[in-house]
C-alpha cells in the first residue's frame, strides 16, 4: 500500500508545484513588468472575464475530482484488509501499546511480524483515544475506547520501523511509542516458539466462558434460554427488531457488554451485562473463543 | 496614546481623554482600539508560549521542559491563538472600525452590544487567565475526549468556561455587522458597490453567529461530564468519544475561515490599491466568500479520516474538502488578474499581500494532501498537518491582519510610520516565517508526530532549523510592535488619503471624527473606481 500512497503523493506535489509555480512566476511577472513608473498612472480598468473565471474554476475542479477518486480508491483498499491475514489485537492504554498474537504470545511496544504476510490489527483503548501510526506503512487508524477499529500491512522488507501513538493522550503521549519488527519467516517462526507454552487467547476465552456462567445458558445445541454461538462469527443475525446484523467482533464485544442494545430474534433479553467484569483482553479473549467456534464459511463447508 | 492630530480638529481620540471614556465608549472606533490593546496581548501571550515549545524542541530529549510543561505550552498556545487572538483580530480590529465607515455609516446598529462584546471577550479572557496562573491545561486547543473530560487533572473547567463566554463576543460582533450591513448603507452603496472587505466581513459574521453557539453547546457538555459524570462522550459512563469531535470541527472547521476570510477581504483591498485597478472578477470574489462560508460547515468530518467514522462517511467529507477549495483558488486567480496591466508599488501594505499570496497559496494546496483521503491517512495528525494550518493561519491570516493594520493605521492613528522598516519587517516575516514551518512539512512527512515532547533523534535538525525560523519570525513581529508604538508618538502626520486610495474611509479625516461623516454621503460609483480618482489628491466626498 505504501506505493500507492507514495504514487498518489508524488501527483499532489506536481499539480501544487505547478499551481504555485504558476502564481509566483505571473505575481512576480506583473509586478516588475507593471510596476509604478509615475506617480500620475491611471491604468484602465478591467472588470474581468467570464471565459478565464470559467476556466480557473473548471481545470482546478476536474484536478481536484481526480485527486479525490484516486484517494478514495486508496482508502477504500486501506480499509478493506485481504482474507488470509495474521490478526494482531492490539490494546492502547496510556501509555503503551499492548499487543497479542493469535497463538497467545504477548507483547508490549514491540510487534513481531513475518515478510510478506497481511497482518491485521484489531484495536481498541483501555482509556482515552490513541492512535496507532506505523510511517513507513503509511498506516494510521485511531484508537478508541468502548469499540474497535481495524488497520492492516503487509511488510515488504525485513528491518525495524517505528510506531508512533499520534492521538495526544495525555503527559507520555511522546513516550507511547514502539517498533514493529519485520522478521524473515524462518525467523519469525523461530521467534514465535521462543515465547514457550502459551495458552492461546481461544483456550483463554474458553475459561472465561465457563468462569463468567455464559456456559450456563449459551449451550451450544441452543436448547438454552440463549443461543448457541456455534458456527455464529460473521453470520447474519436477525434481531428482534427484524433488523440483520453481521456478528463481527463490535457486535459480540457490544452484546457482552451491553446485552440489552441488540436482541437476537426469538430470545427473552435475560442476559445481565458483564461491563466492567471483564478486561479489554479477556473480551479479546472470549472473541477468539466464539471464532474458534467455527465461522460462518466454515459451516457451510462442513 | 497621543491624540494630537494634524489639523487640530476634533477626532474620535482627542474628542474626550478620561479612562471612563474609553471604558464606557459606544464609538465602534474606539471599541477598535480597546479590542486591539487586548489582542495584542494576548497576541505576545501566545507567542511566548509558542517560543517555549519552540526552544523545547531544539533537543530531541527534551531538557528544557517537562511533559507536562510542555503540553500545557502546546495547549496554551493554540487556545491563546486561536479563541482570543486569530478568531476577534480582524473582524473586532478593523471590521469595528472600518466596517460602518466603508458603507457611510455613523457607527454599528448595536453600539451598546459592540460595547458589551469587549467585556464579554475580556471577562472570558480573565477566566482563561486565570486557568493559566493556576496551573494551566494541557488537553490541547481541541479538547478531545474522553481525555479532557474524564482523564486529564489540568483546569479543563476553567478555560472551557473562558472559551464558552469569548464566544458570545463573537456572535454579537457578527450579529451586529450582519445587521449594520443589511439596514445602514448609505444612499446608493448597493450590494453590488461594497467594498469586498466587507463581503468578507459578512460571510464571516454567518459563520459566527452560526458555528459559535455549537462550540459552546459542546464545551458546555464537556463540562457537564467531567463535573456532573454524566455520560456523553466517555464510553465508561455509556457515552461516544467520536460524537465529541463531530460536534467541535462542526465549529472548529469553520473557525479556520472566520480567520481567513476577513484576510482574504483585506488583501482585495490593498491589490486593488496599490495596483490602482479594479479588482478582477469582483463579483466572483465577493461571492467566493459566501461558498466558502457556506461550504465551509460540510466539511468538518475531513478531520476525523481515520478516528473509526465510516468510510462512506469519509469518502463525502473529503469530496466536499475538494469543492471547497475551488472558491479559494479563484480568489488567488482573481488577485492576480487584478495586478495585470495595473500600476503596481511597493509599499509595506502590499508586500504583506504579496506574502499572503504566497503563503496561502501553499497553505492552501497543502489543504489539498489533507482533504485527500489516501494521503490524510499518512499525513493526519504530524507536523505536515501542523505545518499546513499555520501556513494558513499566520501566512493567511496574520499576514492579510498585519497587512491591513499597516494599511488603515494612518487612517486609524492619524500617524505614519517609518516606510522602510515596515518594509524590512514585511521581508523579515515573510523569511522567518518560511524557515519555521516549511521544515515542518517534511517532518510530517518523514512521520513526526504533533504534540511530542521528545522526538527521535533523526528528526532534530529540521527542528533546529523551525526553531531559528520561529526566532526570526519573532524579531519581526518585535519590531513591527516597536516602530507602530514609537509612531503613536513621532510618526509624522497622516493626510486623509495617504496611499491615493478609494472608498469612504479615505474621504474622511485621519483619524475620523467621532460621527465618521458630517453628512451621511451619497455613493455614486462602484468599489474601487481608480481610474475615476485623481491619483494624488484626496477625492472630493460626494454629498448629496
Amino acid at each position: 500500500m505504501a506505493g500507492q500512497v507514495d504514487a498518489l503523493l508524488l501527483f499532489l506535489v506536481a499539480v501544487s508545484v505547478f499551481f504555485a509555480g504558476l502564481i509566483f512566476v505571473l505575481v512576480t511577472v506583473f509586478a516588475i513588468k507593471y510596476r509604478r513608473r509615475s506617480a500620475d498612472e491611471r491604468p484602465r480598468p478591467i472588470h474581468g472575464s467570464l471565459g478565464l473565471e470559467l476556466t480557473w474554476t473548471i481545470i482546478p475542479l476536474a484536478l481536484a475530482m481526480v485527486m479525490f477518486g484516486w484517494g478514495a480508491w486508496v482508502y477504500i483498499s486501506l480499509s478493506s484488509p485481504p482474507a488470509d491475514a495474521i490478526e494482531i489485537f492490539v490494546v492502547g492504554k496510556q501509555w503503551m501499546w499492548k499487543l497479542q498474537h493469535p497463538d497467545g504470545q504477548r507483547e508490549i511496544n514491540e510487534l513481531h511480524v513475518p515478510v510478506g504476510r497481511t497482518v491485521k490489527l484489531t484495536m481498541t483503548s483501555e482509556d482515552v483515544i490513541h492512535s496507532f501510526f506505523v510511517p513507513a506503512f503509511r498506516i494510521k487508524k485511531d484508537v478508541l475506547p468502548g469499540r474497535y477499529t481495524t488497520a492492516w500491512f503487509q511488510a515488504t522488507k525485513a528491518g525495524e520501523y517505528r510506531l508512533f501513538c499520534t492521538q495526544y493522550c495525555g503527559t507520555s503521549h511522546a513516550d507511547m511509542v514502539g517498533r514493529i519488527v519485520v522478521m524473515e519467516p524462518s525467523a519469525y517462526e523461530a521467534w514465535l516458539r521462543g515465547g514457550g507454552m502459551i495458552e492461546s487467547p481461544a483456550a483463554a476465552g474458553l475459561r472465561l466462558f465457563q468462569q463468567f456462567g455464559c456456559i450456563g445458558c449459551h449451550l451450544p445445541d441452543g436448547k438454552g434460554r440463549a443461543p448457541s454461538l456455534v458456527g455464529l462469527f460473521g453470520k447474519k443475525v436477525t434481531l428482534a427488531t427484524k433488523q440483520t446484523v453481521i456478528a463481527d467482533e463490535a457486535y459480540i464485544r457490544e452484546s457482552i457488554v451491553d446485552p440489552q442494545a441488540k436482541i437476537a430474534a426469538g430470545y427473552e433479553p435475560v442476559m445481565p451485562t458483564f461491563k466492567g467484569l471483564i478486561t479489554e483482553d479477556g473480551l479479546a479473549q472470549i472473541i477468539a473463543y466464539i471464532k474458534s467456534l467455527g465461522t460462518e464459511q466454515k459451516t457451510k463447508a462442513e | 496614546m497621543s491624540t494630537a492630530t494634524g489639523d487640530g480638529r476634533t477626532n474620535y481620540l482627542n474628542a474626550a481623554s478620561s479612562v471612563k471614556s474609553w471604558l464606557l465608549t459606544v464609538d465602534h472606533k474606539r471599541i477598535a482600539i480597546l479590542y486591539l490593546a487586548s489582542i495584542t496581548f494576548f497576541f505576545l501571550l501566545g507567542s511566548i508560549f509558542a517560543g517555549m515549545v519552540r526552544v523545547s524542541l531544539l533537543s530531541p530529549y527534551g531538557d528544557l521542559l517537562q511533559a507536562e510543561t510542555y503540553n500545557k505550552m502546546f495547549t496554551m498556545h493554540g487556545i491563546t491563538m486561536i479563541f482570543f487572538f486569530l478568531i476577534p483580530s480582524i473582524p473586532a480590529v478593523l471590521g469595528n472600525f472600518l466596517v460602518p465607515i466603508m458603507i457611510g455609516a455613523r457607527d454599528l446598529a448595536f453600539p451598546r452590544i459592540n460595547l458589551l462584546s469587549w467585556y464579554i471577550y475580556v471577562v472570558g479572557g480573565l477566566f482563561t487567565l486565570t486557568a493559566g496562573v493556576l496551573g494551566g491545561v494541557d488537553t490541547g486547543w481541541t479538547f478531545y475526549t474522553p481525555y479532557s473530560s474524564t482523564y486529564s487533572n489540568t483546569n479543563v473547567m476553567l478555560t472551557a468556561v473562558g472559551v464558552f463566554i469569548t464566544g458570545f463576543s463573537s456572535i454579537l460582533t457578527g450579529l451586529n455587522f450582519i445587521v449594520t450591513i443589511h439596514k445602514m448603507r448609505a444612499p446608493g452603496m448597493t450590494w453590488s458597490r461594497l467594498p469586498l472587505f466587507v463581503w468578507a466581513q459578512y460571510a464571516t459574521s454567518l459563520i459566527m453567529i452560526l458555528g459559535t453557539p455549537v462550540v459552546a453547546i459542546t464545551l458546555v457538555l464537556v463540562a457537564l461530564e467531567r463535573g456532573l459524570r454524566i455520560g456523553i462522550f466517555d464510553p465508561a459512563l455509556g457515552g461516544d468519544p467520536l460524537l465529541f469531535q463531530h460536534l467541535f470541527w462542526f465549529y472548529s472547521h469553520p473557525a479556520v475561515y472566520i480567520m481567513i476570510l476577513p484576510s482574504m477581504g483585506v488583501v482585495s483591498e490593498l491589490i486593488a490599491c496599490f495596483s490602482r485597478k479594479r479588482i478582477f472578477g469582483y463579483g466572483f470574489v465577493a461571492f467566493s466568500s459566501l461558498a466558502i462560508a457556506v461550504l465551509g460547515f460540510l466539511v468538518w468530518g475531513h478531520h476525523m479520516f481515520v478516528s473509526g467514522q465510516s468510510v462512506y462517511a469519509g469518502l463525502i467529507f473529503s469530496l466536499l474538502s475538494f469543492l471547497v477549495a475551488i472558491p479559494s483558488a479563484i480568489k488567488v486567480f482573481n488577485w492576480t488578474a487584478t495586478m495585470y496591466k495595473g500600476s503596481i508599488s511597493f509599499e509595506a501594505p502590499m508586500l504583506y499581500a504579496f506574502g499572503f499570496i504566497g503563503l496561502f497559496t501553499i497553505g492552501g494546496l497543502t489543504g489539498l494532501f489533507l482533504a485527500n483521503l489516501g494521503t490524510d491517512v499518512h499525513l493526519h495528525d504530524t507536523y505536515f498537518v501542523v505545518a499546513h494550518f499555520h501556513y494558513i493561519m499566520v501566512g493567511g491570516a496574520i499576514m492579510g491582519f498585519l497587512g491591513g493594520l499597516h494599511f488603515w493605521w494612518p487612517k486609524m492613528t492619524g500617524r505614519m510610520y517609518p516606510a522602510t522598516l515596515a518594509r524590512a519587517a514585511a521581508l523579515i516575516l515573510f523569511v522567518g516565517f518560511n524557515l519555521t514551518f516549511f521544515p515542518q512539512f517534511i517532518l510530517g512527512f518523514l512521520g513526526l508526530p504533533r504534540r511530542y515532547h521528545v522526538y527521535p533523534p533523526e528528526f532534530q535538525v529540521l527542528n533546529v532549523l523551525s526553531t531559528a525560523g520561529a526566532s526570526i519570525l519573532g524579531l519581526g513581529y518585535l519590531l513591527a510592535l516597536i516602530y507602530l508604538l514609537w509612531s503613536l508618538r513621532y510618526g509624522a502626520a497622516a493626510e486623509a488619503n495617504p496611499w491615493a486610495a478609494v472608498g469612504l474611509e479615505w474621504e474622511i479625516a485621519s483619524p475620523p471624527p467621532t460621527d465618521n461623516f458630517d453628512k451621511t454621503p451619497v455613493v455614486t460609483r462602484e468599489a474601487y473606481a481608480y481610474d475615476q480618482a485623481e491619483p494624488h489628491a484626496a477625492p472630493e466626498v460626494s454629498r448629496a
